[in-house]
């Protein structure tokens, strides 16, 4: 029976950028956020847009996008499942090009978050689950849902306000070493605690930003990762899952059941390492509890452990597992669907080129929810 | 322009759902396979390892606890903030949304796991929601 571990370190990451800046582009539309991150990513591999045989994106279709770029690849990808989806984009291009589906995948990502230029529509009809189930109570938005199962973590853990905030906190840390994150001035626990009440126990500085940007990858086989301009980043373990698409429809308010028992048992099997070998972790910051879920889930730490965790700073610079090193979505950059600059940010670190470089990384682990904890996604990636 | 809260449309599937709050009853579904109750409203068992589509209709009790909320103060503007988004784990097992009716909401008036129980909330000839109050 076929097994993944086959394909552990059998395709690399060669080319890897974002848009040119990040944070507030409101003379690019979405689609134009896709090809300049694709051109600059296609420059940081020696290629060009005649090199793609392969496509992924999601926000906007893969037909969108390669009428808007003009290529007519052999592989394509639209899997579109929220902000882990380019995640799930390298996955699946590792099977495809150890299949000899593609030779050379290119993986897009653009979003006019801030701005919303060329946005299409967002959100159900009256009649679907979560016009019927939900919507009526006034849920809005990301911070009215995703937050939801925190009270109920609370009340199991006793995870209070002060460890929501320090996961803030230790992320603006890393955003201060980062010239290219929006939001860089140091904060206190305090600070979050005190900025304006969101969606309780949620205020505004646990929450990740809202900006314009882009970002895209390219990805080929282990024979031809070595002729390219910079060192290939391996994919050496992957797992997904998808779960619900409303709130009040996840299985476990206090654990993301689908990262501890698929995705990250998955990738870990298929990277052939246990946690003791992740130098380096990227977890998705949509809001501060977030990463606490899934440093649990992933298995870092135990059940209700992960507060604590955050608060006596172990993911913070000089902390003994670095965390969200380019400043997360909290501090960094957020256009709605963040996966793709968490890979980024684990690309960089491997090069040894990221902002806030930390010493001797080996392997990182990139790890997102898509939606609120619906979709999960994850990769174990490493340099050697 | 005065902003509309967003309305369900029922579904076949849904429709004996919508109808009974009309009525002031909680109508929801238990498979007759595994003897569990579910929600939202589907003709078979969502619950993993079963997925039987021997099911029926029941009205259950109205009564449950408040699982997890929010208190929005970031407001969908059709909604006066602060309000309460909830989820209640109902006697009979599932979770469901809802609202919790309460004047001035503070973290300290609604602890974790507090029994609740239904208000049936009349908006129109064809919608009545499902909100709770704390008992």
């Amino acid at each position: 029976m076929p097994d993944s571990r086959a394909l552990r370190r059998k395709v690399a990451i060669v080319g890897a950028a974002e848009t040119d800046t990040v944070g507030h582009l409101p003379n690019h539309s979405t689609l134009q956020l896709h090809a300049e991150s694709a051109f600059n990513a296609l420059a940081d591999a020696g290629l060009t847009l005649d090199d793609v045989d392969g496509i992924a994106t999601a926000g906007v279709s893969p037909a969108q996008l390669t009428e808007y770029l003009g290529i007519m690849p052999r592989y394509l990808d639209g899997t579109s499942v929220g902000g882990c989806s380019f995640l799930i984009h390298v996955s699946h291009a590792v099977a495809a090009i150890a299949a000899g589906y593609a030779d050379v995948v290119l993986v897009t990502h653009g979003e006019s978050g801030r701005s919303r230029v060329g946005v299409g529509g967002f959100g159900g009809g009256a009649s679907t689950p979560g016009g019927q189930f939900e919507a009526p109570f006034g849920v809005f938005g990301p911070p009215s849902m995703f937050s939801l199962p925190i009270v109920h973590y609370m009340q199991r853990y006793g995870l209070t306000e002060q460890q929501l905030a320090a996961v803030s906190v230790s992320t603006r840390q890393w955003a201060s070493m980062n010239p290219r994150a929006l939001m860089r001035d140091p904060i206190t626990i305090a600070d979050v605690l005190n900025s304006r009440l969101i969606a309780w126990p949620l205020h505004l500085l646990n929450c990740c930003l809202v900006t314009d940007g882009g970002g895209a990858l390219v990805l080929v086989s282990e024979e031809r990762a070595k002729d390219f301009p910079k060192p290939p980043v391996w994919i050496l373990g992957r797992g997904e899952s998808v779960q619900h698409t409303n709130i009040s429809q996840m299985w476990d308010y206090s654990d993301w059941t689908a990262a501890a028992k698929i995705t990250g048992p998955e990738a870990f099997r298929m990277a052939d390492l246990d946690h003791s070998a992740i130098d380096h972790l990227m977890l998705y910051d949509a809001f501060s509890h977030t990463p606490i879920y899934g440093l649990e889930a992933l298995g870092f730490v135990g059940a209700g452990e992960a507060g604590p965790w955050f608060e006596e700073m172990r993911g913070a610079p000089g902390g003994a597992l670095p965390v969200n090193t380019n400043g997360g979505g909290l501090s960094y950059t957020h256009t709605g669907m963040y996966g793709m600059f968490a890979i980024q940010e684990a690309v960089r670190q491997l090069r040894h080129e990221a902002a806030a470089q930390v010493n001797d990384v080996e392997t990182s682990l990139v790890h997102g929810p898509g939606g609120w904890f619906s979709a999960t996604s994850t990769l174990i990636l490493g340099n050697q | 322009m005065n902003p509309q809260k967003p309305l369900p449309q029922a579904t076949p599937e849904t429709q004996e759902y919508w109808d009974g709050l009309q009525r002031g009853e909680l109508r929801i579904q238990r498979c007759r396979a595994c003897n569990r109750h579910y929600f939202y409203p589907r003709p078979f068992c969502p619950h993993p390892g079963c997925h039987s589509r021997d099911v029926e209709w029941t009205t259950v009790s109205g009564k449950g606890k408040l699982h997890s909320y929010v208190i929005a103060h970031r407001a969908h503007p059709a909604f006066a903030a602060p309000y309460v988004i909830a989820v209640v784990a109902l006697d009979e097992g599932p979770k469901m949304m809802t609202n919790i009716l309460i004047d001035d909401p503070r973290p300290e008036t609604l602890p974790a796991d507090a029994p609740v129980e239904i208000v049936y909330e009349t908006v129109n000839e064809k919608v009545t929601l499902p909100k709770f109050r704390l008992v």
